[in-house]
């Protein structure tokens, strides 16, 4: 944890810590608005927002029709024209209907003007599965969009970084996309002290260890974590290392952590093929070859839709048990 | 509203010779671009406007400087209309990067911010959402600006353009949507892709105010605009202004245009906006050969001033090729 702490670290849920984010955004900042479907009378689709309608008005707490392209291109009109929207897609499945907007207009219009246009746009979604609602409501394909020159994609995994992230994303300049992982939301865990500390750039090692490294974010953080305790308990000591932001990567970390372990596994939920996964592992090959002891491991969603019933779900996505294995497969014969 | 009553009365001979010129700058700069096009110094598409310039000059002559555009990839003339410089757009199409865009967007991609004009945007409908943002924009920093959101008839097929008439008009947005009708997407005649080929209705639909206006009357078109604009102003939302018009030339360099025949575009071309509108300054004797010669000269002049300027305009060093893709970013 960054900055100067008193004597007691407050707790709340994932979901409370956007909350105090977006009020904070909204306080701070009288450009700064939110729109999206059911984020005003409704509250949000995951409660994120209950009350704020009433706190700010249907001025800045702007309920959308269900036309998905055209809120989010509006966001980036309105960031064109002067405003700090804050665009509040249900979840990244829906987000395909404003691919049109977010790829040829957000990501494009900067460059392409030959730098005359700026869009100070922030995007948040919900991604990932855990929660049974089947194929089209359970993907993680923040890796799509992390293929895109333009944009910038977060992954906040812990209830720090969602209450931190937000406001230097809305100082950003360039649109941000940030990636909340739906399961995620009814997880605690402390404040920060100051989130002004919170940056968007870095990586972060949320476990040292010496054995192997692993690159894990958002929603497969914590499993990585809990196969980094059992892993201890055999004497393998995994540093976990979360991205935090998927573009850019923060590659200095990555390459550190990997010069401290020699032994590399990425934990994905996307899928393997053309994946986030994929292109962390070229980039290890690529820079670091010779510093690998062994090949680089990876752990990823089977190549499926995700399906409905929990034990399929479970099976599809990586696992502790599933992460802990690929460790153990990774290390071989040497500990510690 | 209503239709559109046939001959509108002519303005003074100032403002009238303002139409005709700006109408002959799209012309004639269109006309050299075919020619340097041909001769591979512009490359990629290039889509021409000629036949349809009475709405670009009709109705940008409606419009403050606060006011901002959209519009798509057949967007010479809006910009030409607008005030972007004559030698930037060229350059542009030179890939120059005197350009407006800096040699980035070529022809379906002109920029300008010092106009207010957010671009060429070559996705078909890819600009309403962002005309509806703007326009968001504009009303809730107290602005009075419009924004004016171009797009053809093939727009209406896309669902972009339903969700953005439907958000303009539930939140009362200050955007001029008009759909420039040349009847044919690429093409597809309107009567092959539409079961209602009344674009009006399809506006109305979403209670946005809507009005057919011959596009080939640089005098309709404006009058059309400024009653527009006025309603906007005054807070009561979008408006959508169907402009029935005519592209004369191919769709772009490569359309061989087997999907009309000759005898149609050559009926159009009589019906010309240029041509119209000059009988009628000629009838009312506002304007003579000389006017026109000084006219045609002057525009000439600047025409090949315009390719001077691309022609003496450098290349991007190669060094910047990934400068802008994000802020604060040089390489």
């Amino acid at each position: 944890m960054t900055g100067t702490n008193q004597a007691t670290t407050a707790t709340a849920t994932y979901r409370e810590a956007i909350k105090e984010a977006l009020v904070e955004a909204l306080d701070r900042d009288p450009r700064v608005f939110l729109m999206g479907e059911d984020v005003g009378r409704y509250g949000g689709c995951y409660a994120v927002t209950k009350g704020l309608l009433d706190r700010y008005g249907e001025e800045r707490l702007r309920d959308t029709p269900l036309s998905e392209s055209a809120f989010v291109g509006a966001g980036i009109g309105a960031a064109l024209g002067g405003m700090r929207p804050i665009v509040e897609v249900m979840t990244v499945n829906f987000s395909l209907l404003a691919l049109d907007q977010i790829m040829n207009n957000a990501a494009t219009l900067r460059h392409m003007s030959g730098g005359q246009f700026e869009i100070p746009l922030v995007i948040r979604m919900a991604t990932g599965a855990g929660r049974q609602l089947a194929a089209q409501h359970s993907h993680s394909l923040e890796g799509w969009y992390a293929h895109i020159p333009g944009i910038k994609v977060l992954a906040p995994a812990t209830v720090e970084d969602a209450r931190g992230m937000l406001w230097p994303a809305l100082l950003d300049p360039n649109p941000v996309l940030i990636f909340e992982h739906a399961d995620l939301y009814n997880s605690e865990g402390p404040l920060p002290a100051d989130p002004a500390a919170i940056d968007i750039v870095s990586a972060k090692v949320r476990r040292p260890g010496t054995t192997l490294s692993c690159f894990t974010y958002g929603g497969s953080l914590r499993k990585a974590l809990a196969a980094a305790e059992a892993l201890a308990a055999e004497g393998i000591d995994m540093e976990v290392v979360d991205l935090r932001s998927l573009r850019p990567l923060d590659m200095p970390t990555i390459l550190a952590s990997l010069r401290r372990t020699h032994r590399a596994l990425i934990v994905d939920e996307g899928w393997r093929s053309g994946s986030l996964s994929a292109e962390i592992a070229a980039r290890l090959a690529e820079e670091a070859f010779y510093e690998l002891d062994a090949p680089i491991a990876r752990v990823c969603s089977a190549e499926v839709p995700i399906p409905y019933a929990k034990h399929l779900e479970e099976a599809a996505i990586p696992q502790p048990e599933s992460i802990a294995a690929a460790a153990r497969g990774l290390v071989g014969g040497k500990h510690g | 509203m209503t239709q559109t009553p046939r001959e509108l009365p002519l303005p003074g001979r100032e403002q009238a010779l303002l139409l005709l010129r700006e109408m002959l700058r799209i012309r004639r700069f269109e006309e050299k671009a075919a020619e340097v096009y041909s001769a591979q110094k512009i490359r990629g598409f290039l889509h021409l406007y000629i036949g349809e310039e009475a709405v670009a000059v009709g109705l940008i002559s409606q419009l403050r400087a606060e006011d901002a555009i959209i519009s798509t990839y057949r967007e010479h003339g809006h910009a030409l209309a607008r005030g972007v410089e004559m030698g930037a757009i060229m350059a542009e199409m030179y890939g120059k990067q005197e350009g407006c865009s800096r040699g980035r967007g070529g022809s379906m991609h002109l920029f300008d911010a010092r106009t207010r004009f957010y671009g060429g945007n070559a996705i078909v409908a890819g600009g309403l959402p962002l005309a509806v943002g703007l326009a968001l924009a504009a009303k809730m920093q107290g602005q009075e600006a419009v924004t004016v959101c171009f797009f053809g008839e093939g727009a209406v097929a896309e669902g972009e353009f339903h969700e953005s008439m439907n958000l303009a008009a539930v939140w009362k947005l200050p955007v001029l949507f008009v759909c420039e009708n040349n009847l044919y997407a690429m093409g597809t005649a309107l009567d092959r892709s539409e079961s209602q080929t009344d674009l009006t209705v399809k506006a109305a639909s979403y209670n946005v105010p809507a009005e057919r206006v011959d596009g080939m009357d640089v005098l309709a078109v404006a009058d059309a605009a400024q009653r527009a604009l006025a309603s906007i102003r005054a807070g009561d939302g979008p408006v959508f202004l169907e402009m029935r018009t005519y592209r004369f030339r191919a769709h772009s360099m490569f359309d061989a245009q087997l999907y009309r025949d000759k005898e149609e575009i050559e009926r159009w071309k009589k019906h010309g906006p240029i041509l119209r509108f000059q009988g009628r300054l000629r009838e009312a004797g506002l304007l003579d050969d000389r006017d026109l010669e000084a006219l045609e000269a002057e525009i000439s002049r600047e025409v090949e001033a315009a390719v001077a300027f691309a022609e003496a305009g450098t290349f991007e060093p190669i060094e910047t090729l990934t400068k802008d893709v994000y802020a604060g970013e040089e390489r």
